[in-house]
């Protein structure tokens, strides 16, 4: 009986931080309404853009790993926030209807 | 957070700790807190609650924007005993889910036929928890009636801190199983643990009900469990 998943975000986040990889975690803070992953969720990234885990149901991980190459660059963590989707905003939008909160930072 | 921290959290995690990330939003800081360890006042009733409930918050300590990720071992239960009351206990355990083990050596009994799909392992206790030991997220109910197999998992189960720990048998059986248990080293406030006869006092009378009682028992236990010893309050 595994204990933890196979592919566990943050063992795979410490495996290719010691091959000497760029790594960003990116963590659920807190959601409103229907959000598919809960808060605490993880993705991690590295700086070509290779993730494990997810924040939402697919909805905004794209966005999520855009900035998290840009965090990975400049070192600076951030708050990112999604909503529902609109006509403005129908790339990043949660088609649930929910919002989330996720804080990206770089591994150090 | 660093990657020694991280190391820290992923140690724990793999050991079956529970253990708590608290990530100043401010600095951008990670500390790691595994589940018994001292850690700074401020902190204390947070990092407790995140355990109790496994949930993760945003929290404001001394002015600081701090947020606590729980990582809770999923709890599981070792049922000693392939008998009729576990293969119900294996239909509802993964309804509420929970991972089951059963352990019985009798082969007669501890069939995959009886039990498809079931973690199923025919050896004596002794073996099967010698590769797989038990923790204070591990419940055990021990439903063999029979001492030669029961008793080394219940008296694991004891030593080993779980928050769950049932007996199937009459209170005239128990009173034996009693005297037994003292003679191998253990107190009376430890024994006293045991949920015997087992389960919740439903009136169970089926195989089924009393697979269901037992699985009532062991939820009251995790989610009344105090933290201060990571044990149920059966």
């Amino acid at each position: 009986m595994a204990h933890m998943e196979l592919l566990d975000p943050l063992q795979t986040a410490q495996s290719w931080k010691q091959q000497g990889r760029n790594v960003a975690i990116a963590t659920v803070m807190e959601t409103w309404g229907s959000a598919p992953r809960p808060a605490g969720s993880h993705l991690v990234i590295d700086a070509d853009g290779n993730f494990e885990g997810s924040v939402s149901g697919g909805c905004v991980e794209g966005a999520v790993i855009t900035e998290a190459i840009d965090i990975i660059q400049s070192g600076a963590a951030k708050m990112l926030e999604f909503g529902v989707a609109d006509e403005t905003a129908w790339q990043v939008g949660l088609s649930c209807g929910g919002r989330i909160r996720i804080y990206v930072e770089r591994l150090l | 957070m660093d990657l020694s921290t991280l190391q820290q959290l992923n140690a724990a995690r793999d050991a079956r700790r529970a253990v708590a990330l608290v990530t100043d939003l401010g600095d951008g800081r990670g500390m790691a807190i595994t589940e018994g360890e001292t850690m700074p006042e401020a902190l204390a009733a947070s990092v407790a609650t995140a355990f109790l409930t496994g949930k993760a918050v945003t929290a404001d300590i001394d002015g600081r924007s701090v947020f606590i990720n729980a990582y809770l071992p999923p709890p599981r239960i070792v049922v000693i005993g392939a008998v009729h009351i576990s293969q119900a206990l294996a239909q509802l355990a993964p309804v509420t889910g929970y991972d089951l083990t059963i352990i019985d050596p009798r082969t007669a009994f501890a069939t995959p036929e009886r039990f498809a799909g079931v973690d199923l392992i025919a050896e004596w206790p002794e073996d099967a928890l010698r590769a797989r030991p038990l923790d204070s997220y591990t419940a055990v109910a021990a439903v063999t009636h029979d001492p030669k197999i029961d008793d080394f998992a219940l008296s694991a189960a004891l030593s080993a801190g779980c928050f769950y720990v049932g007996a199937l048998g009459s209170r005239k059986t128990h009173a034996k199983r009693v005297e037994r248990l003292v003679a191998l080293g253990h107190s009376q406030a430890e024994i006293a643990r045991i949920s015997a006869p087992i389960g919740l006092d439903i009136g169970a009378a089926s195989p089924a009900e009393i697979a269901l009682a037992t699985l009532g028992d062991i939820v009251r236990a995790f989610r009344r469990r105090s933290l201060a010893s990571g044990q149920g309050d059966a």
